[in-house]
């Protein structure tokens, strides 16, 4: 990539399981309001020679929300009263990916992303993922995301030898994590004997296995490399994105392949002029929604050797390489923020205000993002300071 | 504005657009359009980096639906965006394509806008964008009357409703010449008086003649870079601006008096950024999204800049029709043909294929140097495009 784009200013709500006291714009408007404690934030508003935002991204999801349109009731809260204002309804870090495009482009030179969602609202997360399956062959089985998660879980555990006690290591891990992440202050701390005795929501999938319910929301300000600079002290530079579509239907796919994962990370790394992803970074957020995803999407980014997840979580690859300190999704986000929480923790950490989970040092990051039955949709986003 | 580099439309495909396309499912809809899009700009999917998609997923209850839609958009193995924007979807996604290409990150886009109305319940979705404890109970989906009312008060019944049924009769004659355009009613002038009267009233005087349908339909576009745009395209439409500006959901909460409306908002600031003094002579031609003829009828005068009644005077003098000096919606526009995630692309779409040349039976005779396209969305939300014959900058 030719130019630079700056990430200038993150913030976050707390996740947690049902914030049934605040209405979903007062959330964005918690994130607005610490956003611009960081940097100063003026709406443009296309006037000619004004400076400041003229383009907000939000993302939310119409079916989580059950609003058609769920940005009609977000506009006052992006700023976006005759100004542009456009939602990303595909996974949060799509927001970066595209904030960074319209910034690129010439066409604009500050982007707001703020991103909610409030998971509590369904009756269950299961009953909205459900309808993401066509209506003629997929949903009449009763499919949904869990469910296909556990196909995939069940042929990743037989090629990489993946056992109940890996899975529960990995929880173990993420909710310790959790403790020290003051934005996941309700995630319990459990032992592996509660994780493998929890139930099976999808076999091999277990309750504690899968990522909490949880309402919350999240932001940034993107600038050019000047205005960047200029606002602010240390900006992280958004390095390279890249993302794949698998194909749809479970029964077309190798469900062990991680053909999308792997190109999403191909194209984000040859954006960086990433070699070697496996040295590359300092900080790696993942979206694991079901603990198995932890090594395996590790695998398909190049993190560990192929086919060599489980042997990477006995060998405390995790640990070692500083992936997911923030507890990761399965410390809780909603669904469609997942990867946007990742890319906002990972440039928390390169901005060294990560407090008790903080990487010494850290100076580049990858963060992923992940959508659709079995890891259809993936997308990655690397990042560094200077 | 002066972008990272220019971006040119050099495919343009359309399903038939129908109240019930029950002979295809969502995915075999929009590969229809995909096909007709790569046809036409003489490319296969193997030449697309990234797809763009959108819709609104409660009019159809599909949750993530370019998951499902992989199947017929060709977006297997390649880098995908989802925006959507409510009505405006269709244009917002033209602007993605747009950031996405002159941005450097891809060379050829391939947006794809759709909706299959039939199979959910329009006005009920609409309504559902309202917020449950203010608005809700006040809503009426998209129809208000509010806009015919405005237009009897200023300009006198007799006068507004012949102009407007007048408009909605030209339209209908326009899409008579669209094979793709879903009511093709065969209008006559002569029918105006009767119609106004006899057909059923909606709200105050909007009459369901008046209204857009709702369509099942798909559109899809290629955008291509100024290298790639050439090497594929003798004549591509180029995109010189486009502007987008939105409405707090609640009316008026900002007390603006006399209410700006932002389209003439949006229509000033592009204007205002690429020299346009008289955009009613600077302009060939304007596909616009009207949603109903009192609505088209008074948008003429918002986009245009009019404060007096020219918006009038160009219906009553046939200016806006194909042959006129300034032709709105060759394709029949909204009343004709309304999927809503598309519809606000397809008039994109058909603004570039008048620049191509490309547009048929529903080919303008003037030459297009520059067109205006408008998208029509949420509480008063405007994307407008501004396309040119020559390569902008």
């Amino acid at each position: 990539m030719t130019k630079k784009v700056g990430i200038c200013a993150v913030a976050q709500t707390t996740y947690e399981r049902d914030k049934k006291d605040i209405r979903f714009q007062g959330m964005a408007l918690e994130v607005l309001e610490a956003l611009r404690e960081q940097v100063e934030v003026k709406f443009a508003r296309h006037v000619k020679g004004a400076s400041g935002i003229n383009m907000s991204i939000s993302v939310s999801d119409d079916i989580f929300d059950a609003r058609t349109i769920s940005d009609n009731g977000m506009t006052d809260v992006l700023g976006a009263h005759f100004g542009c204002e456009e939602k990303v309804a595909q996974e949060g870090i799509q927001a970066l990916y595209y904030g960074l495009a319209a910034i690129l482009s010439g066409h604009n030179d500050m982007v707001l992303l703020l991103g909610h969602c409030k998971e509590s609202q369904p009756r269950s997360r299961n009953m909205v993922t459900h309808v993401a399956f066509d209506p003629f062959f997929t949903r009449p089985v009763g499919l949904d995301f869990c469910a296909a998660a556990g196909l995939q879980a069940q042929a990743y555990a037989e090629k990489s030898g993946l056992t109940d006690e890996h899975l529960a290591k990995i929880v173990v891990r993420a909710r310790e994590n959790a403790s020290k992440n003051p934005y996941t202050p309700k995630v319990q701390k459990v032992s592996a004997e509660a994780v493998m005795n929890s139930p099976m929501l999808a076999d091999p999938i277990r309750e504690l296995h899968a990522y909490p319910v949880s309402d919350g929301a999240v932001g940034m300000v993107l600038a050019t490399e000047d205005i960047a600079k200029k606002i602010c002290k240390n900006p992280v530079w958004i390095t390279g994105v890249g993302n794949c579509m698998d194909s749809f239907f479970l029964g077309d796919r190798d469900l062990n392949s991680n053909f999308s994962l792997k190109k999403a990370t191909e194209r984000a790394c040859k954006r960086a002029g990433i070699t070697d992803p496996k040295a590359a970074f300092d900080v790696i957020e993942i979206s694991d929604q079901y603990a198995y995803q932890l090594p395996m999407w590790a695998e398909g980014m190049g993190l560990c050797e192929e086919g060599a997840g489980a042997k990477w979580v006995d060998a405390n690859g995790p640990e070692n390489q500083n992936v997911n300190r923030s507890g990761g999704m399965l410390a809780g986000n909603p669904l469609i923020l997942g990867g946007f929480v990742r890319a906002a923790e990972a440039a928390i950490q390169l901005r060294g205000e990560a407090g008790d989970r903080q990487v010494e040092n850290a100076k580049t990051a990858i963060a992923h993002g992940v959508m659709g039955p079995a890891g259809q949709f993936h997308s990655v986003i690397t990042l560094a300071r200077d | 504005m002066k972008k990272n580099r220019n971006v040119g439309i050099i495919g343009v495909g359309q399903s038939v657009f129908s109240s019930h396309r029950e002979d295809v499912n969502q995915p075999e809809m929009i590969h229809e359009a995909v096909k007709e899009a790569l046809e036409h700009a003489g490319m296969t999917i193997d030449d697309v980096d990234c797809i763009v998609h959108g819709n609104m997923e409660l009019f159809e209850m599909v949750h993530q639906p370019d998951l499902w839609h992989t199947l017929g958009s060709g977006a297997y193995g390649k880098e995908t965006m989802r925006v959507t924007t409510g009505g405006t979807t269709g244009a917002t996604l033209c602007c993605t394509a747009d950031y996405l290409v002159s941005s450097g990150l891809h060379d050829v886009v391939l947006a794809i806008g759709f909706e299959k109305l039939q199979e959910g319940h329009t006005t009920g979705g609409i309504t559902n964008m309202a917020d449950p404890l203010w608005a809700r109970q006040l809503q009426t989906g998209a129809l208000t009357g509010m806009t015919a009312a405005d237009v009897i008060a200023e300009f006198g019944e007799e006068r507004a409703k012949k102009a407007s049924m007048k408009y909605r009769i030209i339209m209908d004659k326009h899409a008579m010449n669209n094979k793709k355009a879903h009511r093709r009613l065969g209008l006559e002038f002569d029918q105006a008086d009767d119609l106004m009267t006899s057909s059923p009233a909606l709200v105050g005087e909007l009459r369901m003649i008046h209204m857009c349908s709702q369509s099942d339909g798909a559109c899809a576009m290629i955008f291509a870079s100024e290298e790639k745009a050439k090497q594929f395209c003798k004549q591509p439409a180029w995109i010189k601006d486009h502007i987008t500006v939105h409405r707090e959901e609640s009316f008026c909460i900002f007390g603006d008096d006399p209410v700006v409306y932002s389209h003439r908002y949006a229509a000033e600031k592009l204007y205002e950024r690429n020299g346009i003094n008289n955009p009613r002579k600077e302009i060939d031609m304007f596909e616009m999204y009207d949603p109903s003829s009192w609505w088209g009828l008074d948008w003429i005068r918002q986009f245009l800049l009019f404060d007096d009644d020219e918006h009038l005077r160009m219906v009553e003098n046939d200016a806006i029709t194909m042959d006129g000096d300034f032709p709105i919606n060759p394709s029949g526009g909204v009343t004709a043909s309304n999927p809503i995630g598309a519809t606000a692309m397809v008039r994109v779409a058909e603004a570039a294929l008048q620049i191509m040349g490309d547009a048929g039976d529903h080919q303008i005779k003037k030459d297009v140097k520059q067109a205006l396209a408008s998208g029509f969305g949420g509480t008063m939300w405007t994307v407008l495009f501004l396309l040119t014959k020559e390569v902008p900058w």
